[in-house]
């Protein structure tokens, strides 16, 4: 009897310490990369306020002059047409939704500003002069001929 | 009858001249005393009690608040920014001299009633049924007293327009030609806007404006997203 738990015992032990092995083996750690270590974190571009950048093709959505981070932009409000709407543009000195804006998706002139086109910073963008993050080789098609 | 009327008011009429009978029974000094350590407790606990009342912790202690404005709140300049002064609830919202202050504050007691009684914005759906009505009263308060609680801290008199945008300078240059308020512009600064928001300050900018004005606004406001006939 004696004998037998001692054997039990034993196996016992030596089951955990092999299970042991094999975890220590596989998983070095759970949390991936030590937090500790340095991540390189290129600077954020700062954004050009003021001058206007030209567009680098014709097509190209105009860039945003100003900061348009304190801007509500969402199902409720859209701040930016406060200023930019057709209706109030020129009393506020700012320059209009381009008239292809007021255009539902069927084509239909519409008044105020499509649906398809109410979240303006989807293609509209405040400039800066930031570099690129991958190499481009992009031409305008004016320079390609 | 007469006699159980006057039996009635016996107690009370002779608590009431007790009350300005001089005292035989203690010294002048102790009721000065008395009266100066009592008149301290109150005095003290009632600012005491205003102060409290008159915190961010306190302000965001209902879910309410906490869960809806304070959390859109936390994402804009006022609370968070490169300099790290802030504004907490109290700075905009309630003034800061007495007369005013208590004035909104006894006003604050209906958000008592809507809190614990009618439970008026008590889910995020009720809250934002109502919004517009909240955000309306509040721009409306804001309107009427020139911005009172932003000039705390924002004033044109020390305002560098060399250091502002060129677009936010002539805006503000603008502001002060044609005597606009902060509030004219900055709605939506520090909480989130609600649908029909812009048309709603036009409207109520309208029914602000002093006489003559009016007219001139409200054909703004009317012509705001309509083709203009003139």
């Amino acid at each position: 009897m004696r004998k037998l738990m001692i054997f039990a015992a034993a196996s016992a032990i030596a089951a955990t310490l092999g299970i042991g092995a094999v975890v220590s083996e596989e998983l070095t750690t759970l949390r991936g990369p030590s937090p500790n270590a340095d991540v390189a974190v290129s600077d954020v571009a700062k954004q050009e306020v003021g001058n206007r950048f030209e567009r680098a093709y014709r097509q190209q959505p105009p860039l945003i002059p100003h900061q348009i981070d304190r801007y509500q932009i969402d199902m409720r409000a859209n701040q930016c047409l406060n200023c930019h709407d057709w209706s109030v543009a020129a009393k506020q000195g700012a320059p209009t939704l381009s008239m292809t804006h007021y255009l539902g998706r069927d084509g239909q002139q519409l008044d105020t500003v499509a649906g398809t086109r109410w979240f303006c910073n989807q293609c509209h963008v405040p400039q800066a002069d930031a570099k690129e993050l991958v190499e481009n080789k992009f031409k305008p098609s004016s320079e390609v001929k | 009858m007469t006699d159980t009327n006057t039996q009635a008011a016996e107690p009370r009429a002779s608590l009431w001249r007790r009350f300005w009978t001089p005292s035989a029974r203690y010294a002048l000094g102790t009721l000065l005393v008395a009266g100066f350590i009592i008149g301290v407790v109150f005095w003290g606990g009632f600012n005491w009690a205003l102060e409290a009342t008159n915190t961010e912790k306190f302000c965001t202690g209902c879910h309410e608040m906490k869960d809806n404005v304070f959390a859109e709140y936390k994402q804009t300049i006022h609370y968070q920014n490169h300099s790290g002064v802030r504004a907490t609830c109290p700075d905009c919202h309630v003034p800061k001299d007495w007369e005013h202050k208590i004035i909104r504050k006894i006003q604050a007691s209906k958000e008592l009633w809507g809190h614990f009684i009618t439970k008026s914005i008590w889910t995020k759906e009720k809250f934002e049924a109502k919004r517009i009505e909240l955000a309306t009263s509040e721009w409306k308060r804001m309107k009427a007293t020139d911005s009172r609680e932003c000039r705390n801290c924002h004033n044109f008199e020390f305002m560098d327009f060399t250091k502002q945008e060129t677009r936010a300078a002539k805006k503000h240059q603008e502001a002060i030609d044609t005597k606009k308020t902060c509030i004219d512009c900055h709605q939506g600064i520090a909480h989130r806007l609600p649908e029909g928001g812009y048309e709603a300050y036009q409207k109520l900018s309208a029914d602000m404006a002093p006489q003559g004005e009016t007219e001139k606004l409200r054909a703004f406001a009317s012509g705001l997203g309509k083709p203009v006939t003139q």
